[in-house]
């Protein structure tokens, strides 16, 4: 084990025009750890997440991976060299809530495409890694389906497979189950569960709040763009300490852990 | 090479200008009325079922939107009057092939309108037991117009832009009023680049009053 | 009304008008493809971070769709040559006009393709590491080139007919020549007949395929 996080963030700010969403967030990820992000809607919790493989750019503040700080620091301006966030982002792995596979090219051509363009491995390498992940998550029938062609729950978990061939050292979630249909989340759920059971670093942003309960090694409740209040699953969704937390769950009304 | 610009004998001669800028928001507001008239008049016997009616509109719209307007220009100005044995003015010319070629786009604007509202609304409407000129009227138009508002005035910007062919024809716009003043002051640099920059304002200008129209007209959506 | 047609005239000078059809072509080819690559880089300009680029694109092509393409022609032809200090043959003059217009208005689908594509797209690319240029190529560009294939096409079409303007300041190109023809010979009718029907074959396959694309989008979609 490193003897520095994987993951480490630092005075994290991020403003759009005049509206502050994020406010100054530290925050650490440990190999291993699993991260449940909770919080209202426009709580900020997804750009938060967006932010750590730079998909927003910061407009405070510093990100290091593996000790690493991320960006060129040049007279007290901070720039992000492409170059350097495509290998920041090689190696975190992203879903999206919107899926957003690539609607021309076939299921298997979308999990292959990172590992042949991004990674430049060879076609055949390529295919047998992209078929191994599509294995997992469940999809082997699939191959040649147009992504347009599968329900919504079959098209995150090819967006799952596509994030998984890349190995990536920690995967984001970002609400991976909010625009499917009821039915079609528990399927998603069980992928990710199944992740969890191989003791990948995750960090989750999700209203499953069950899941998360059994999900994660930490909870986060993020409010008014700070970390509100950051503990275990017993401490922050079971024996909340501030009113505000307690308010949110109180609000979500009662879910089975 | 450093060129020095002189606008003085251009902007002496600014009136000649004036007038040519007249000349083509003449010819322009004529073009588009007559051609609002040959398109519907176009559209109707497209949407017509007798094919006697709607071939030959077909054939019509089909040749004018594939063929340069400047033929249309030309045509009008030297091979009909042959064939007719009767002689037209340019601006009798111009406004002919202005109003014909617009007609020809006008006639798709309006019958992609009416054919663009769907079924459900002529069904809506059949169901109620209109009758077809009160369902046209009172729930196929009132929809239709709002669509064809967009394209309608993007066609009638086309023509407006168009309209500096008629200075081919001699018929006195301000393109040809640009090439009077470069012939008495050989300055076509200053005459040239003051004509772009008043076409440039007057399309602009257009192009604004026709927004608040469209924002208007459209508003319901 | 008696006038007797007499296209032999036609015939006769065949080859005259084929010359002026393979300039015409000389024009039209050059000009779309080296406008859609302009195109393409002013697109890249307009959608760009830098407020700088984005208005610099942003005046261009407003310059170019907002004035007559005649002018342009004119411009380029009469004043450019003076600005620069360097005589343009017509042929380079129409060349860079057309090119130069062509660019505006390529870069319009360019960027209204792009923009079309959601958002999340460029994302999920990146998500995997792509880089900016490997997420156009290999994601964004092959979903809009589909889309905006019919305004291509389109576009092909008025280049066409614009290529016809050249003719203004005596590119020998197939309107040059029918004009040319007709007062030589004083058979107008038979000759500009003849060139807008040459015009017609030239066009037409193009609004035929820019139907038959967007029909083809519609269903797919």
């Amino acid at each position: 084990m490193t003897a520095h996080p994987i993951l480490d963030v630092r005075g994290l700010h991020k403003r759009f025009g005049d509206h502050h969403v994020l406010k100054g967030i530290d925050f650490t990820v440990e190999p291993g750890e699993r991260v449940a992000i909770i919080g209202g809607s426009g709580s900020g919790k997804s750009t938060f997440l967006r932010c750590l493989n730079f998909m927003e750019v910061l407009s405070e503040g510093e990100i290091r991976l593996d000790g690493t700080r991320i960006g060129l620091e040049r007279k007290g301006t901070v720039t992000y060299p492409e170059k350097q966030l495509c290998q920041v982002r090689e190696r975190l792995g992203m879903v999206f809530q919107q899926f957003n596979l690539f609607p021309h090219m076939s299921v298997l051509d979308n999990v292959m495409e990172g590992l042949v363009t991004v990674k430049g491995l060879p076609k055949p390498e390529a295919r047998r890694i992209a078929e191994a992940e599509l294995a997992k998550v469940g999809l082997t029938d699939k191959h040649s389906a147009w992504p347009g062609r599968l329900s919504g729950g079959q098209q995150q978990r090819v967006a799952i497979a596509r994030a998984l061939s890349m190995q990536p050292e920690i995967l984001l979630f970002d609400e991976p189950t909010s625009s499917l249909d009821p039915e079609l989340v528990g399927e998603v759920l069980r992928v990710i569960k199944q992740l969890a059971e191989e003791k990948r670093t995750m960090l989750l942003v999700t209203h499953e709040l069950g899941f998360a309960y059994h999900f994660a090694t930490k909870v986060i409740f993020l409010a008014d763009g700070v970390f509100h209040e950051v503990g275990t699953p017993d401490e922050v969704l079971k024996t909340p300490s501030k009113p505000r937390t307690q308010d949110f769950l109180r609000r979500f009304g009662e879910f089975a852990f | 090479m450093e060129y020095s610009w002189d606008f003085g004998p251009v902007l002496e001669r600014f009136d000649m200008l004036a007038l040519g800028l007249l000349n083509t928001v003449k010819i322009a507001a004529v073009s588009i009325v007559l051609g609002v008239l040959v398109g519907l008049v176009l559209a109707m016997m497209r949407l017509s079922p007798r094919r006697w009616l709607s071939v030959p509109a077909l054939v019509f719209i089909e040749f004018y939107r594939n063929t340069p307007p400047i033929v249309h220009f030309f045509w009008f100005f030297y091979a009909l009057p042959v064939m007719l044995a009767v002689s037209l003015d340019p601006y009798a010319a111009a406004v002919l092939a202005l109003s014909t070629q617009s007609g020809a786009f006008y006639a798709e604007v309006f019958r992609g309108g009416i054919v663009s509202i769907e079924r459900g609304q002529w069904e809506g409407g059949r169901a109620l037991g209109m009758t077809h000129a009160a369902l046209m009227r009172r729930v196929i138009v009132p929809q239709a117009i709002s669509r064809m508002v967009p394209p309608f005035i993007e066609r009638s910007f086309e023509l407006l832009k168009t309209t500096a062919l008629a200075s081919t024809l001699a018929y006195a716009d301000l393109l040809y009023q640009a090439m009077m003043v470069n012939a008495e002051t050989f300055r076509p640099l200053e005459v040239y680049t003051t004509i772009a920059l008043m076409y440039l304002v007057l399309l602009v200008t257009a192009s604004q009053l026709a927004r608040l129209a469209e924002a208007r007209l459209t508003a319901y959506q | 009304m008696n006038y007797v047609p007499d296209f032999s005239i036609v015939t006769d000078n065949w080859i005259v008008l084929l010359r002026g059809l393979l300039v015409t072509i000389e024009i039209w080819i050059p000009s779309i493809l080296i406008g859609l690559a302009g195109g393409f880089l002013l697109a890249q300009a307009r959608l760009a971070r830098s407020g700088w680029l984005r208005g610099v694109s942003l005046v261009y092509v407003e310059l170019f769709r907002d004035t007559p393409v005649l002018i342009q022609l004119i411009w380029f032809f009469y004043a450019f040559p003076i600005l620069v200090g360097l005589q343009l043959s017509p042929y380079a003059a129409a060349l860079l006009a057309l090119v130069l217009n062509t660019s505006a208005y390529a870069s319009e689908i360019f960027r209204g393709g792009i923009r079309s594509i959601h958002r999340g797209q460029m994302e999920g690319a990146l998500a995997i590491g792509m880089s900016r240029a490997q997420a156009m190529r290999r994601v964004i560009l092959p979903q809009v080139v589909k889309r905006m294939l019919p305004a291509f096409t389109n576009r092909t079409i008025e280049v066409a007919k614009m290529s016809s303007l050249a003719s203004v300041i005596s590119v020998h190109e197939l309107m040059y020549q029918g004009r040319l023809l007709s007062s030589t010979y004083y058979r107008p009718f038979e000759i500009l007949t003849a060139v807008a029907f040459i015009y017609f074959v030239l066009i037409y396959p193009g609004t035929f395929l820019a139907g038959r694309l967007e029909k083809h989008l519609a269903r797919s979609n």
